[in-house]
């Protein structure tokens, strides 16, 4: 039991003296993850929905932001939104920043997914459903949608698994997340337990996460066939 | 107005930080050009694996993808930099990133190509076989090409992330775009630095995005 492995890893007794911090810090983790979710889907469908009235000028818009959003590291917005908006007199808590920042990566990638659902429903669907007296919006919301949610759901897990374990960039910018407490612990530990036990909290929290999205993908492939 | 001009587009800081930003980015292009290729075939060895006819080298296979793209990139390159040396190995941060975005990259790229691979009706194979090809003749010549195909805006869309990953080696202070334009920026007070990486950013990986949307409409109708 006292193999110098095991005593820079997994050190019994800095593991149950640090268990609370990196409890705390999944806790951390799992609420940043479920808001960025929330918001970052929601606007990324809405944003899909308001280009599907394709209005030129807004479309634009819409196009450049998800785009830029898609080609920036998350790690260069975080910083820019971190570092520069006190600069314009705009004091935000560090896991706001994180939060705004990933759910504008996430809409952005939505966006592109919910709208590649859209355009691959046929346009004779569309002509159908308006040739019964169904309204633009009643098509969209009745006939469109439902059929365009279900391509979007495989793409849109995975997408947002990426973007969720995102949350570890918060430790930059000093949110009190699961790998922000455990580089802390590192630091006055002087002992790599806390690291693996980081290292672990993620596993366990992530893992089951992706098998579930891989289920998704079968199942939905699965469907279409 | 002025302040937003001053903080975050001031050409003359920009102008002094540019040629420090410059050497970041052919450190970002050396990780790159290291990273893709590796990612590229290192990827095709859990995808292969995971179609192996022994039972335990298929698990491993799947075990390795899940567990790598589970861990977030920056808590394996911080394990690797900051845990390694506990057990004697001291990396250096060009190693350490190395080795932690490998790991992830090529399971990315090992999903996809799985994923490639499982779309290929099993009547292709039969076929293959049948006209006296080997399994591992079948997998290259019938198999692969295809299903490298039909999953070619994946491979182009995960190569974006690999390009935007890199800026994650800043935090072991690994001089790439993104730590050039922090440093800047802590020298001056000033975000304008980060705004001209940002620029530098969007105008590599723009058109890339863009190709993988129309690729992906393609592919869709």
């Amino acid at each position: 039991m006292n193999s110098p492995f095991l005593e820079a890893f997994f050190k019994w007794e800095l593991i149950e003296r640090y268990f609370p911090a990196i409890l705390k810090g999944v806790g951390i983790t799992i609420e940043i993850a479920s808001a960025v979710v929330l918001t970052g889907i929601c606007a990324g469908l809405a944003l899909a929905i308001i280009r599907a009235f394709r209005a030129t000028a807004l479309n634009i818009l819409i196009v450049l932001f998800a785009d830029s959003f898609r080609a920036l590291p998350p790690l260069v917005l975080v910083l820019l939104v971190y570092f520069g908006l006190p600069n314009l007199g705009i004091n935000l808590p560090s896991f706001a920043v994180l939060w705004i920042v990933l759910s504008l990566v996430l809409a952005a990638f939505c966006e592109e997914i919910f709208w590649a659902g859209i355009l691959s429903i046929p346009k004779g669907q569309w002509e159908a459903a308006r040739s019964t007296g169904l309204s633009f919006l009643a098509t969209l919301a009745y006939v469109v949608l439902p059929q365009a949610l279900r391509l979007a759901v495989p793409p849109i897990t995975n997408r947002t698994i990426a973007i969720t374990k995102n949350t570890a960039l918060g430790t930059v910018i000093g949110v009190g997340e699961i790998l922000n407490q455990a580089t802390t612990a590192q630091s006055f530990s002087g002992n790599a337990t806390p690291l693996m036990m980081g290292a672990i909290a993620y596993v366990i929290l992530f893992v089951p996460v992706v098998i579930f999205g891989r289920f998704l993908e079968t199942r939905f492939r699965w469907r279409r066939a | 107005m002025e302040a937003l001009r001053q903080q975050f587009f001031n050409l003359a800081i920009m102008e002094r930080a540019l040629p420090l930003l410059l050497m970041g980015l052919r450190q970002t292009a050396l990780i790159c050009a290291l990273l893709i290729p590796l990612g590229l075939i290192g990827g095709l060895m859990p995808a292969l694996l995971s179609r192996s006819r022994r039972r335990p080298l298929r698990w491993l296979a799947m075990i390795a993808i899940d567990f790598f793209r589970a861990v977030p990139p920056l808590v394996l390159l911080i394990f690797i930099y900051s845990g390694l040396p506990f057990a004697g190995l001291r990396p250096s941060p060009l190693t350490a990133v190395a080795i932690a975005f490998f790991l992830n990259t090529s399971s990315y790229y090992g999903e996809i190509y799985r994923a490639g691979i499982e779309s290929i009706p099993a009547g292709q194979w039969d076929a293959a076989r049948s006209t006296g090809l080997t399994g591992a003749q079948a997998m290259i010549h019938v198999v692969l090409p295809q299903a490298v195909r039909n999953v070619l805006p994946d491979l182009v869309s995960n190569t974006v992330e690999v390009v935007k990953l890199t800026s994650i080696a800043s935090v072991v202070a690994l001089p790439e775009l993104l730590y050039s334009a922090d440093m800047a920026r802590s020298v001056t007070f000033n975000s304008s630095p980060l705004v001209l990486a940002a620029a530098i950013y969007l105008l590599m990986l723009w058109p890339v995005v863009r190709l993988v949307s129309r690729l992906e409409r393609r592919i869709a109708a």
